[in-house]
């Protein structure tokens, strides 16, 4: 039995990667698009555009100006000539946002009145929108306890001390690499093993493998072992370029980190060779693990929390292997995250390779035998 | 190239033909564009509240029992409340709390002493967006129950500076509104890019391409017979999604149809074109399906501006934005949906999108020659 298994995952091997252009996508793409997300997928806001309009002149006027043009956060701060011009700036998307000073702000200021500064924000990005307020609101804030000063009164004043645990200075590709690292794996686990059972039935050649001495059990694990190794490949190639070349650190335990990886790859296999039993064409098989995989990176908390979906919502994410998986990979990444937290992320993805993979075999033998 | 009506129509209908009897180019067109919008509507929402800190309350004055009330009855906190730090040993570590709001021992001594309240904030670092709401939604709560306690104890307080926000275009600051917009991109680019260059690999791998090209049929009749049952594909999509994101998910649409349409038609040039050309360069659909993800679908859903900001990119990222087509896209629908038809916004964007397809569609014709090899 071994022998012939041996024999039918050369051939799987060979299947993939006799193609040089597959060989190189393999490897290639995966790497750039490691490279290129982690810097892109950040939700930190700067280098925004801002624009002012001050119709009071006043000395408070232009202190609140020189401190939104002294701000980090801000890449550009345009000074306009006149209210009108606020709305096509914004229209346009010039602007995200747009500070109009009324003419009676150093009155206001003077008399002890409260003054008002109207900021009008681009609602289309209302998250960075959201951000840039806050920005604005601490400016505004610092200003309002400085005018205080310079009458005398001192106020009270929040001091806020934040620290942050496991990613001190707050760098956002920290949290980023773990996560698409499991997306990407995903992806290979997915496409590699999806792809070479439905390309048998696509060219005929499965029923030839179906009159061979092997049986299906064994059929199936040729067919998933090529998926394995490139998969085992490809973290191994991962992982080395996030701490190497990312400077992303790996605090925790890089064994239990593999084998997170080695179970969560062998139940998105599952899935993958469930897909293609029931699939009759490669695009059927490419398509179908896709229809899967979309969502699955939704729901999975990579760009927005899993704490804020709806509650049906949150059971449907928790069947999820790659939610499991994120937590995980960023829990053993940065957190040094011991082995009882991997272990309650971990079971829930033997359950779902456990299901998946006797799914595909069940179906497979129903469509097969 | 002498373009036969006749011939064209011939082609278009076996396309067609072939695209309907394959049930994944209806899940790809129908289902999957619903589910994606269902996500959008419902569920993934970048607005954050609720967020579950634990609070510590290590002083035992009157002021830091009424701060600790403020934290309790805050809409943005779920707060769980220990009177020692270590209570919580572990809990950022497995994700129960995602945050830590401790009020210091000598908090009333120093807000009594030098007039500043100290409140400590220890975040998960791992989720670097949660942590900035917690710092930003606690300094809120301080700076707003100072107000409040200068008020009761009737200090003449000097006015401060107010800021009076207005969110154009979504003033409920809903993310689901430029969200679902955004998603039709996806969608889009997953039928134009991703379902063309499957379909089209096939053929190559199949040989039934070169036998197509071996007819008297000329390459641009082929690749236009090809491509538009595709473009209808997509078109019909959009328009499913359009519909269900005014109906079901109540986003508002201040733009016209037709620009929308237009939006849609002039995008589905540069999508269907790298469709088109990655299966003219792969010949087969593992290599076109990883392609068409890799250099389609992940850049249309990372870089176009759709959750993560393209602003705060690093330049060398920005300017790669500028050839995903999607980005235009992103940025014209959002504005159609929410803003209206501004066409100072949408005309260079349409321009962009324009050029870039007509890159791709040479690229495209070039790549298929009439010739085996």
């Amino acid at each position: 039995m071994m022998a012939r298994i041996k024999a039918l995952v050369r051939k799987e091997m060979l299947a993939v990667l006799r193609d040089p252009k597959s060989r190189i996508l393999l490897v290639g793409p995966p790497l750039i698009e490691l490279l290129v997300f982690s810097f892109a997928a950040t939700q930190e806001v700067t280098n925004v555009a801002v624009a002012v309009f001050d119709a009071d002149r006043s000395y408070w006027s232009n202190e609140l100006i020189r401190r939104i043009e002294a701000s980090p956060s801000f890449a550009s701060v345009r000074h306009l000539g006149g209210q009108q011009e606020i709305r096509p700036l914004l229209d346009r998307q010039s602007v995200l946002a747009a500070v109009s000073i009324g003419p009676s702000f150093g009155e206001d200021v003077a008399a002890g009145r409260e003054a008002i500064v109207q900021v009008l924000l681009d609602g289309r990005r209302s998250n960075a929108a959201q951000v840039v307020q806050g920005y604005l609101t601490q400016i505004a804030a610092g200003l309002g306890r400085d005018i205080a000063d310079a009458e005398g009164v001192r106020l009270a004043t929040a001091e806020v001390v934040g620290r942050s645990w496991f990613n001190p200075n707050l760098i956002y590709r920290w949290f980023t690499v773990p996560s698409l690292i499991a997306i990407l794996m995903s992806i290979t686990g997915l496409i590699v093993t999806g792809l070479s059972i439905a390309r048998e039935r696509e060219l005929a050649t499965f029923d030839q493998l179906l009159v061979s001495p092997l049986r299906p059990v064994e059929i199936l694990i040729g067919k998933t072992m090529p998926a394995v190794i490139i998969g085992t490949l490809q973290m191994a190639v991962f992982i080395a370029v996030a701490v190497f070349l990312l400077d992303v650190p790996l605090v925790g335990s890089l064994p239990l980190l593999l084998l997170s990886l080695e179970v969560f790859l062998i139940s998105l296999i599952g899935i993958g060779l469930f897909v293609s039993a029931l699939s009759t064409t490669q695009q059927q098989a490419i398509l179908g693990g896709f229809a899967f995989l979309s969502p699955a990176v939704l729901l999975s908390g990579f760009a927005t929390p899993v704490e804020n979906m709806p509650r049906w919502l949150q059971v449907i994410a928790h069947g999820d292997p790659l939610l499991y998986m994120m937590n995980i990979s960023r829990g053993i990444f940065l957190k040094d995250a011991p082995v009882e937290v991997v272990l309650a992320n971990l079971w829930p993805m033997v359950v779902i390779a456990a299901i998946t993979l006797s799914a595909a075999a069940w179906l497979f033998r129903r469509r097969m035998g | 190239m002498i373009v036969s009506p006749r011939r064209l129509g011939g082609l278009f209908l076996k396309e067609s033909l072939q695209m309907m009897r394959d049930p994944s180019s209806i899940l790809m067109a129908f289902v999957l564009p619903l589910i994606l919008l269902v996500l959008f509507g419902f569920g993934v929402s970048l607005d954050i509240d609720r967020l579950r800190v634990g609070l510590v309350v290590e002083d035992a004055s009157a002021d830091a029992a009424s701060l600790a009330s403020s934290f309790r009855f805050s809409r943005y906190f779920e707060v769980t409340e220990a009177g020692d730090r270590r209570a919580f040993d572990g809990a950022l570590v497995a994700g129960r709390q995602q945050g830590l709001v401790v009020i210091p021992q000598d908090f009333a001594t120093r807000l009594a002493a030098d007039g500043t309240a100290p409140v400590q904030v220890l975040t998960d670092g791992t989720q670097p967006n949660t942590g900035a709401f917690i710092r930003n939604y606690t300094e809120g709560t301080v700076q707003s129950w100072l107000r409040l306690r200068a008020e009761e104890q009737a200090l003449e307080l000097p006015a401060g500076v107010t800021l009076a926000p207005r969110f154009w275009f979504n003033p409920d600051v809903e993310s689901r509104h430029f969200l679902i917009p955004g998603s039709i991109a996806i969608v889009m680019t997953i039928i134009g890019t991703l379902l063309t260059s499957l379909v089209i690999a096939r053929e190559w791998e199949r040989g039934t391409m070169e036998a197509l090209l071996a007819t008297p049929v000329g390459r641009f009749e082929i690749l236009a017979g090809k491509l538009f049952p595709y473009f209808l594909l997509g078109m019909t999509a959009m328009g499913l999604c359009v519909a269900a994101a005014v109906l079901v998910f109540d986003v508002p649409l201040r733009g016209s149809l037709a620009a929308v349409a237009l939006t849609g038609a002039v995008f589905l040039l540069p999508a269907l074109g790298q469709g088109l050309f990655i299966s003219a360069v792969a010949k087969n659909q593992f290599v076109a399906a990883q392609g068409a993800l890799l250099s389609g679908f992940l850049p249309a859903f990372l870089l176009s501006g759709f959750v993560f900001e393209i602003d705060s990119m690093p330049w060398i990222l920005r300017l790669i934005t500028r050839i995903i087509p999607a980005r235009y896209m992103v940025a014209n629908l959002q504005t159609q949906f929410l803003a209206g038809d501004v066409w100072s916004l949408l005309l260079p964007n349409l321009g962009a999108m324009l050029a870039i397809g007509t890159v791709l569609l040479t690229l495209a014709l070039i790549k298929t020659k009439k010739r085996l090899d």
